[in-house]
């Protein structure tokens, strides 16, 4: 194959131009909403997040701060041009820097969604082939009927059973994940293991679902039936045929569920008492810090749009349909 | 070594849970010879396809008999014999070729992927082998050919690249299964040329298995016709085509036997008349220059290959598509372009039959419904007076009255067709356009729907067209031909002169391609084309 | 098999929506007033236990369904009105309409549901109407993305076409050709997103933006009690398991529709 010239990658352009644009409508939008959102306080605003004992004084430097003043678009442009340049504004609550408060829980949240996949991913797409390629099996059955399970269950519940489980009775783990500031791997694997260990279980059952579906709508077309009847051996067909065209799906899958893992886990990481973003998003709600609260939400719409794109992308480069255009020179 | 058979089967049943597929099926295929199975959709032409490499579709189940493929018994070895045997000494060639074939890999290294695993040749040998056989095949830049990927070729080349690929193991037994069916007629008659030459070369057997008789009577050696699971008989094609036995077989072949056309006496008054007309989707016209008239009484086959424009222009008469110049009239008066802009009388007078009846039923109305609300939108019926007329209509199209409470999936297809029929009657219409009516159904259901329209035209005063990629069914029926290609209208005249004596070029070949079941047509067909070439 | 679940599915969902309405019938106690000792364990007086104030556990549970199954419920109609007629007109108008809804939802579903949720509760505070009118603008969308591909496939049918070319008014294409026909797809999402929607609530109850003490959905009560467990306490497992039996149940009725109905879709 590596004979061959290689195709005008216009495909791939047009691609990665046309999704880029969207991407940005997307965020552009969503920009807005957040901000319009945080703009239509019932009443006023500022004396609304200060409260009724707050000195003019401080309402006006909070006026002032928000830009309270000004129409709502110019607003909402100054404020997109701060996030441009990398100003998320103060906190209301603590009064620092937005970005100091947000970037170490950002960083936290990414290890737990990395250590997270690392055990999810192999164990999920696994099941799911395996599933699959031994559809209606014991295997598959009991691995249909825990999935339905653990797709019923409420996270918090998954959670509590672990705490209950390992740390309560077992003592093996701390019931709460509050981060150690030294002394190297071993406290953070302890740290890490009662929240992993509930994403994992939490998240496998839809990943395993969904790789499931992709390669048994593989196995169903007629190439693979063509192999069978050319002779192929089974072990050939799964290896040779069938995977290589499910990989498109499963790389999207993959991504869509670390994406899943860094964004969708606000509630494991209050179960555990994580310091990652969702916690500091939900703590910011309850002191209505609004600045941290619209920074929590725009970071977390970019990284799931910009994961969403990059699954896309990566199922494309795994399609020759879509890779390699359809007319045209060899 | 004539006597021994490259495939063997005897008292072959097969069957699923609760229906039986397949019953005493025995046969035998000698080497350089072409067996040729017939059959209608549902008589288990496919089944018998796979159980000849020995595979059985999941839920079903070989009974009885055994099949024995160059001296295998198939069904008695294990599965690394039998998948041994599959790569050895037989191959299968799909009738779609597009979904057979892998689209993560290049072409050269799935047609080549036996001889890697067999023999082990190395990747710059199979490249020749599989340009060697694009070359045999004649298939474009055969050096290059097999570097591109699936979706970069088209249908037909694709079709011959899966042939090279049944033949890259040299196999004793090739299985066509259908191999034109989704082909143009042109194209068609290259596949068949091809099918031919390799089998007499290579001195293989082969199994042709088609639903088209005239196809198998001249490709084939020996027939078997196949019906409802079981054989209805088997004979030497040409004693089988001249002589048949059974009923069924009499009147598959009857139906291909060409008639000639019941002509209308007098001038008749146009119905729809289309001038310079040109249309097309977004701002692009598809079809240019079209000028016809339909006339009353008449049946006008609109006549092409895919791509020609023929459903092109039946949509626009039918205000479906974008008009970009010309105009149309309907009894002398204007008709819009647009569907929207016409008034209910237009819309009444000018009925659509679409191709496939399965998508144009509503499968959550009744027959009652789908046939009714015509009559009460158009006719304002309402009761008894509706009840009346819908059972006439269903009289009409030859349904029982019981028919009206069902829904569209407990009909067949030709059932189905019978219903949309009725609906387009039930408007009173003056022109009635049928796109491909009957191309997605079995040869005598098609039969019988024409018949149907042919009746039904006798009734009552009815301009009919009639749209067919097949020329030759029209030579029957229609009173006028149009010929398209490429958008334009080629030919257009009274059947029974274009039929005579076609003008151009196109026509000719054309009519050529489509095969018949006369004795040495297809020799004729491949000296012409030589002598062309 | 899928019978059986599906028998024991509809008992169970049964039971939990009896339950719900008659709460005040098989409360033992009021769910506010302290009646017991503070994290009193289960007894014969208090079936459940109960919580740090003292208070029923079960009856608690009791007047949490109520408040779990009717928000669920409510949002899922309300957004089904919404996403699913919105998907209709799309699929029928095609054209700018249909363009700019799909980027409408592209945009919401670009912010994952719950950190949508959040940053719409911290700014528009914590009331109940809020609370269902956001979730249901979020559902809508999923109904949305469901349906319009549904809705589409049956607009470019043949028979839609025939009621083109016949001149049919808008509402013969809605509710004769289209609905019929999207009905089991329809039927099926609607369960899917009522089982999703008490996952949902009782989400964000859990993290504090729910419905608000001293009244506590079965999210919240596991919320209330969440500390207990530290202790050894399973109590506020209670309504979590209870909610698993809410969306467990209403899964088993949706798989057997959709193998009953060979519907397109999945769960989750």
């Amino acid at each position: 194959m590596s004979t061959a010239k290689r195709p005008p990658s216009r495909p791939i352009r047009d691609f990665v131009i046309s999704r880029s644009l969207s991407g940005l409508v997307s965020l552009i939008l969503v920009t807005a909403l957040i901000f319009i959102g945080t703009a239509m306080l019932p009443g006023d605003t500022a004396s609304a997040l200060l409260g009724q004992n707050a000195t003019p004084a401080a309402l006006e430097a909070l006026r002032q701060d928000l830009r309270l003043d000004d129409p709502l678009y110019l607003r909402y442009f100054g404020w997109f041009w701060d996030v441009l340049h990398g100003d998320l504004g103060v906190s209301l609550a603590s009064g620092r820097p937005v970005s100091e408060v947000l970037l170490p829980r950002l960083q936290n949240s990414m290890l737990l969604a990395l250590v997270a996949s690392l055990f999810l991913l192999p164990v999920a797409i696994g099941g799911g082939i395996a599933a699959a390629i031994w559809k209606d099996s014991w295997f598959d059955r009991a691995l249909g009927f825990t999935s339905m399970l653990f797709l019923a269950m409420p996270a918090f519940l998954v959670g509590y059973i672990l705490i209950y489980a390992l740390s309560v009775r077992m003592g093996w783990f701390p019931s709460m994940s509050v981060a150690p500031l030294m002394g190297g791997v071993g406290p953070w694997v302890k740290v890490l293991a009662l929240p992993v260990l509930a994403l994992v279980i939490i998240g496998q059952a839809h990943t395993m679902k969904l790789t499931r579906t992709a390669i048994l709508s593989v196995l169903s077309t007629d190439y693979i039936l063509m192999a069978e009847v050319k002779g192929i051996s089974r072990r050939r067909i799964i290896l040779l045929h069938a995977l290589p065209n499910a990989l498109s799906p499963i790389l999207s899958i993959s991504i869509l569920t670390v994406a899943y893992l860094i964004v969708d886990v606000v509630v494991v990481e209050i179960v555990f008492s994580y310091p990652g973003l969702g916690k500091l998003m939900v703590d910011s709600v309850a002191y209505r810090d609004l600045t941290v609260v619209q920074a929590c939400g725009l970071f977390f719409a970019l990284i799931f749009v910009a994961m969403n794109f990059l699954a896309d992308f990566l199922a494309m480069l795994a399609n020759p349909r879509q890779r390699v255009p359809a007319r045209g020179a060899v | 070594m004539m006597t021994e058979p490259v495939l063997r089967i005897d008292g072959l049943k097969i069957a699923a849970k609760t229906t039986t597929i397949l019953e005493d099926i025995s046969l035998q295929v000698q080497r350089g010879e072409i067996f040729g199975i017939i059959g209608e959709s549902g008589a288990g032409k496919s089944t018998l396809a796979m159980a000849v490499v020995g595979l059985l579709r999941s839920g079903c189940q070989r009974k009885a008999g055994s099949v024995t493929l160059a001296g295998n018994d198939l069904f008695a070895l294990p599965q690394p014999e039998l998948e041994r045997v599959r790569r050895r000494k037989v191959s299968y060639v799909a009738q779609s070729a597009a979904a057979a074939f892998n689209p993560f890999y290049r072409l050269s290294d799935q047609i080549t992927e036996l001889a890697a695993l067999e023999l082990g040749t190395p990747k710059a040998e199979r490249h020749r082998m599989a340009a060697k056989l694009f070359a045999e095949l004649q298939l474009p830049d055969p050096e290059n050919f097999g570097k591109r990927y699936p979706h970069q070729v088209s249908g037909g080349q694709l079709q011959r690249a899966m042939i090279a690929m049944a033949l890259i193991n040299e196999p004793d037994l090739i299985i066509f299964d259908e191999p034109t069916t989704a082909l143009d007629v042109t194209t068609q008659l290259e596949v068949i040329r091809l099918i031919r030459k390799i089998v007499s070369d290579r001195n293989c057997g082969a199994i042709y298995i088609s639903h088209d008789l005239a196809v198998v009577s001249q490709l084939a050696d020996r027939v078997m016709v196949l019906r409802h699971g079981k054989i209805v008989e088997t004979g030497e094609t040409r004693a089988l085509i001249e002589n048949p036995q059974e009923a069924y077989t009499r009147d598959l072949v009857a139906n291909k036997t060409t008639t000639s056309a019941a002509q209308v006496a007098g001038e008749a008054q146009a119905t729809v008349t289309v001038q310079g007309l040109a249309a097309g989707y977004s701002g692009v016209s598809t079809i240019s220059g079209i000028s016809l008239d339909l006339a009353a009484g008449k049946i006008t086959a609109l006549v092409g290959e895919s791509g020609s424009g023929k459903t092109t222009l039946a949509r626009t008469i039918a205000g479906l598509v974008d008009l970009h110049a010309g105009q149309m009239l309907l009894k002398g008066k204007a008709l819009p372009g647009r569907i929207e802009d016409r008034s209910p009388e237009a819309r009444r007078r000018l009925q659509y039959i679409h191709q496939l009846p399965d998508l144009a039923l509503n499968p959550r109305q009744t027959v009652r419904d789908i046939v009714g609300r015509p009559l009460t939108k158009f006719g304002g019926l309402r009761g008894a007076a509706l009840e009346a007329a819908l059972q006439q209509l269903m009289r009409d199209v030859e349904l029982p009255e019981s028919f009206l409470d069902r829904v569209p999936g407990s009909l067949s297809g030709g059932q189905k067709q019978r219903i949309c029929i009725a609906r387009a009657l039930a408007a009173e219409p003056d022109v009635l356009i049928c796109d491909e009516v009957t191309s997605a159904l079995d040869p005598l259901v098609e039969e019988s729907i024409i018949q149907l329209l042919l009746r039904l035209m006798g009734q009552r005063p009815l301009s009919i067209l009639f749209i067919t990629h097949n020329l030759l069914l029209t030579q029957r029926f229609a009173h006028e031909v149009v010929v398209m290609k490429e958008g334009r209208i080629v030919e257009a005249r009274p059947a029974a002169d274009l039929f005579a004596a076609p003008q151009e070029d196109y026509t000719q070949r054309l009519l050529a391609a489509t095969p018949l079941m006369e004795r040495g047509w297809l020799e004729a067909r491949l000296h012409a084309n030589e002598a062309t070439n | 098999m899928r019978n059986f679940g599906f028998i024991a599915a509809v008992i169970c969902f049964a039971l939990l929506v009896l339950a719900a309405i008659f709460a005040p019938l098989l409360a033992p106690y009021s769910p506010s007033e302290p009646v017991h000792m503070a994290y009193a364990a289960p007894d014969k007086k208090a079936l459940l236990g109960a919580d740090s104030l003292g208070r029923d556990m079960l009856s608690r549970i009791l007047f949490g369904l109520r408040y779990t199954l009717g928000i669920a419920l409510s949002v899922s109609i309300l957004a089904a009105g919404v996403g699913v007629t919105l998907a209709f007109l799309a699929a029928f108008r095609k054209g700018w309409t249909d363009l700019l809804l799909g980027r409408l939802v592209d945009a919401v579903m670009s912010v994952p549901q719950i950190i949508f949720a959040l940053v719409v509760l911290a700014v528009a505070g914590v009331s109940l109407p809020v609370l269902i009118l956001t979730m249901a603008v979020l559902e809508a969308t999923l109904f949305y993305r469901v349906i319009r591909p549904v809705a589409g496939d049956i607009v470019a049918m043949d028979y839609v076409e025939v009621a083109r070319l016949r001149g049919e008014g808008i509402g013969w294409y809605l509710f004769r050709e289209i609905l019929p026909n999207a009905a089991p797809t329809l039927i099926a999402e609607f369960g899917i997103r009522i089982a999703y929607a008490v996952l949902f609530i009782s989400g964000l109850s859990f993290l504090g933006v729910g419905v608000q003490p001293p009244d506590a959905d079965l999210g919240g009560l596991v919320r209330e009690n969440a500390l207990a467990i530290s202790v050894g306490q399973l109590s506020p497992l209670a309504p979590a398991v209870c909610i698993a039996l809410i969306t467990l149940s209403v899964n088993g009725i949706v798989d057997w529709f959709i193998h009953k109905y060979s519907v397109r879709g999945e769960l989750g």
